[in-house]
């Protein structure tokens, strides 16, 4: 099969999902929409001649990738996504959507005891490394790809370190949150290389979504 | 003894036509060894892209390690006179494992055909490299679009020299990554800070256009103005006597947000885009700092890589395919 270059068209890559459907809304409603995206049949690529646009969907965590290897020219990201990976991007917008944090949370009660190594699961080990490392304080990842909130109800963790949105989870679990890593949102990325031969292109899509920031 | 250039690959051709370039120009073939001992790259980890070094234990129990740099080993050797500028160029591998998306890649070979300048460079010096980077990148794919982008680093020092040394590597990274939200929240939004380095991120492009606007955005900040008359002077003078054609033009940018390591480059840095490959293919600058830090204290230096592995997206139906037998005019 031959490969399909992003040649003159802006290619953006949209993270699956809920907030991806959310940022897909910002980019049809700003006019950069193109047929067909949001419809749940087996094509995987969309694109709009017209405005010489095509978007396709990948896994979150793939978008900084398809971006920072020039698959796509653009594409939408959450802040935990760039933190935990640091691709070599451009950020140039924040959409102020997908608000939520990235924090530390433990069972009602808990005490941390510096005498302990502390035990943290987490889908972001680079995160959570990070953070405890600028505190100088020991800790052991465990590493999890989900229901991150079992770890310390089970005793396999002290902490989790995770992505709190209401809160509501926590508390059914009587968990609670005891420090606040980062502020998260979805942010456009851009590749550096391609922004220099579609950096017209790429400023004309980011004032339309600019326009549609609540 | 005669060799007929059609038999070579696109890739060697490519190298052979930045050779002959460099030669033509009066650069001597310097040429080095694939291994150095480990503790001299530790030492100077930091200067290197990847920290990840490739290492072996010698016959005499050394332990070793395959060079991840040119540069560092050119100026650890280098013999640097008075008054003298030492021309030289370079087709080598390195050895590293480039990082993607934050995480480590495997170890590749990596070739990479660049040039040096050591010792008394001049404004006159840095405008040849600045020209010989963009006739490369011509060199290597006249038929795309091409872009070189030159900063100045000093601009970006006298703006950070204004914030809490503690702050300055989140704001550097904001820098390079254009994050002026991110940017904003860090300094305040009404910070002198804060418009500056917006300054420095947004008054990008064409000199004749980004370098006025940098002017009226920075007209508070003495020493970044100075470093901009520097930049401009250079860049004013670059079209002198330099091949920026081609079947498609090359374009000559300023975006000061193109960031190197403070605590090695100083003055003027420069990265080369070609349309359809998805990073620099060429990255240099001035590296006085690390001369210091190499012993060589006063010296100057300057220089530049072509990163040969990114260009294979190109086939290599460009210039280079002429080879240098059909001439830019010089013979060999």
């Amino acid at each position: 099969m031959k490969a399909v270059s992003t040649g003159s068209m802006l290619s953006i890559a949209l993270p699956k999902g809920r907030l991806g459907e959310r940022v897909y809304g910002m980019f049809e409603r700003a006019g950069f929409g193109c047929p067909g995206a949001l419809d749940k049949g087996r094509k995987l690529i969309f694109e709009n001649p017209e405005l010489g646009l095509r978007c396709f969907w990948v896994k979150p965590a793939d978008v900084p990738i398809y971006v920072e290897r020039g698959a796509a020219d653009i594409g939408a990201a959450g802040r935990d996504i760039l933190l935990e990976y640091g691709p070599d991007v451009y950020e140039l917008l924040d959409l102020r959507t997908g608000v939520c944090r990235m924090a530390v949370a433990a069972p009602e009660g808990f005490r941390d005891d510096p005498e302990r190594t502390l035990r943290v699961a987490t889908e972001f080990p680079n995160i959570a490394r990070r953070f405890y490392a600028e505190r100088g304080r020991d800790i052991d990842i465990i590493p999890l790809r989900g229901s991150i909130e079992l770890a310390p109800i089970l005793g396999l963790s002290d902490v989790i370190v995770d992505i709190v949105e209401t809160g509501t989870t926590l508390r059914e679990n009587h968990l609670h949150v005891i420090d606040t890593v980062a502020e998260l949102s979805a942010r456009i990325i851009a590749n550096k290389a391609g922004s220099k031969f579609k950096g017209g292109r790429i400023q004309e899509v980011l004032r339309g979504l600019e326009a549609e920031i609540q | 003894m005669n060799i007929d250039i059609t038999s070579l690959k696109g890739g060697e051709r490519a190298i052979l036509a930045l050779r002959c370039l460099y030669q033509r120009r009066g650069y001597a073939c310097y040429k080095m060894s694939k291994f150095e001992e480990y503790d001299f790259y530790a030492q100077n980890r930091d200067f290197l892209s990847s920290g990840d070094i490739l290492t072996f234990t010698d016959t005499d129990g050394r332990l070793m390690a395959l060079k991840p740099d040119v540069t560092l080993s050119i100026v650890r050797h280098a013999r640097i006179e008075p008054g003298v500028v030492q021309k030289i160029f370079y087709d080598e591998n390195v050895y590293r494992a480039p990082r993607q998306a934050g995480k480590r890649g495997t170890f590749r070979e990596i070739p990479q055909v660049g040039l040096e300048c050591l010792g008394a460079v001049d404004d006159g010096c840095v405008r040849e490299v600045l020209s010989l980077a963009a006739e490369s990148l011509s060199l290597v794919a006249e038929s795309r679009a091409r872009v070189l982008d030159v900063a100045h680093l000093g601009v970006l020092s006298a703006v950070l020299d204004r914030a809490e040394p503690s702050a300055r590597p989140a704001l550097i990274q904001c820098v390079a990554e254009k994050n002026i939200h991110e940017l904003t929240r860090l300094c305040g939004a009404e910070t002198d800070t804060a418009k500056y380095l917006r300054a420095l991120v947004g008054d990008c492009g064409r000199p004749e256009e980004a370098l006025p606007a940098l002017r009226r955005d920075l007209a508070d900040c003495g020493p970044a103005l100075k470093c901009l008359e520097q930049l401009e002077r250079i860049l004013s003078a670059l079209g002198d006597g330099a091949d920026f054609s081609g079947e498609a033009p090359l374009s000559l940018n300023v975006d000061l947000s193109a960031v190197s390591n403070l605590n090695y480059y100083n003055g003027i840095v420069f990265r080369g885009f070609i349309d359809g490959i998805p990073a620099a293919v060429l990255s240099g600058g001035q590296y006085d700092r690390l001369m210091e830090r190499m012993g060589h204290a006063g010296g100057h230096a300057i220089g530049f890589a072509v990163y040969m592995d990114l260009l294979e997206p190109l086939g290599f139906n460009t210039g280079a395919l002429r080879g240098p037998a059909e001439g830019r005019g010089e013979g060999h």
